[in-house]
């Protein structure tokens, strides 16, 4: 017999959590971390207690939209994520000294229900999880851990991402997750198919990476917020 | 002392399954250590101490804790190695502490220096029998 306990605590470690917030998609690319980083950031601002947990193991990236250096969790009963700029902020990037983490699907899975397990993210309004492109280990993971996980769908206009995204919605359905809506990034300005918001392209964006005050004030976060107000967040 | 979490893990894990076999009273409980993941006994245990006085299935169980040594697959090359030998800071230890599936990324096969190997055995916590009183 052998039994894996860290599965029994999940549950404990997300109860003060009042909302997930898993944002997705299911192509590489297509503006997730952006997305999911801004709208944390954006939430904190609101005065909502928000939390950020970049679960894009292989990709890791939310550090470098908020620009967070050198934090690292405080071991106090398990991991208390590190507060930067009103999130608190957990990432595999803590541990691997911003090097490539190449793990198989398996691993993947255990490195998330490690960090679900160990970590206490206390009283949240809202916990936004910035999930890896595509259904995969994590996707399910979280689906299996976090229930009544609520899904901000992000797309592109382009063909090949709509049509990736219509089989994950059905997928999403199928599996009774909440789809909270679809919102289109790096939009061209006109009336986006099947997404609920639309984001315009800002080239002001790259530039405004890593400065929360600056990315707070480009027009992708004047969109979104709009976008978030339309899915039912905030 | 993130020992306390993964200690808070295994005594509401063994109450639970303690509860699904109808066992009034857990007796006692393997634990097992993996040894990559470096769990400091003395912490674990003290925290079992504290942590059972919320749980009274498991008041008086008995925790009996063995370390499994790691073991490694390659599946580059199929070459399996231990733990001993294989180089790290005293950080990526550390690391490795904290989410044991670093070990991708700061050790590699002795043989063919490849990242993508398995972990056999011995890499973290978990139950290996709970015994009890029906």
């Amino acid at each position: 017999m052998t039994i894996d306990p860290r599965p029994s605590v999940i549950a404990e470690r997300l109860k003060g959590v009042k909302r997930v917030i898993a944002v997705t998609g299911w192509k590489g690319g297509i503006g997730k971390s952006v997305t999911a980083s801004t709208l944390a950031l954006l939430l904190a601002k609101q005065g909502y207690r928000t939390g950020l947990f970049d679960l894009d193991f292989a990709g890791a990236s939310d550090h470098l939209v908020l620009g967070a250096k050198g934090l690292f969790p405080k071991e106090e009963k398990g991991l208390e994520p590190p507060v930067f700029e009103g999130v608190k902020f957990m990432s595999v990037v803590f541990f691997s000294e911003n090097k490539a983490v190449p793990l198989r699907g398996a691993n993947v899975s255990d490195a998330i229900i490690e960090l679900l397990a160990i970590t206490q993210w206390g009283e949240l309004d809202f916990l936004v999880l910035d999930m890896p492109p595509g259904i995969n280990d994590a996707a399910l993971d979280v689906m299996r851990f976090a229930k009544g996980a609520e899904v901000l769908a992000v797309t592109v206009p382009s063909v090949l991402a709509h049509d990736v995204l219509e089989r994950s919605l059905a997928l999403y359905r199928r599996l009774g997750v909440p789809v909270l809506g679809v919102v289109e990034n790096m939009s061209d300005g006109r009336r986006p198919a099947g997404a609920c918001a639309a984001i315009r392209r800002d080239p002001k964006l790259e530039a405004a990476l890593g400065r929360p005050a600056a990315l707070l004030k480009t027009a992708f976060a004047r969109d979104l917020r709009r976008a978030a107000a339309k899915a039912g967040l905030a | 002392m993130h020992e306390w979490a993964l200690a808070e893990s295994v005594i509401k894990s063994a109450v639970e399954h303690a509860g699904e076999q109808k066992l009034k009273k857990l007796k006692e409980t393997g634990v097992v250590f993996g040894e990559l993941q470096a769990i400091d006994k003395e912490i674990f245990s003290f925290a079992l101490e504290e942590l059972r006085k919320q749980f009274p299935a498991a008041a008086a169980c008995r925790f009996k804790i063995e370390v499994e040594p790691a073991a490694f697959r390659c599946k580059a090359c199929a070459h399996e190695f231990p733990l001993k030998g294989l180089k790290k800071t005293k950080d990526e230890a550390e690391f490795i502490h904290f989410v044991p599936e670093m070990a991708h990324t700061f050790l590699k096969c002795p043989k063919c220096k490849s990242p993508d190997f398995e972990i056999a055995r011995g890499r973290g916590v978990s139950i290996s029998y709970i015994k009890g009183e029906k």
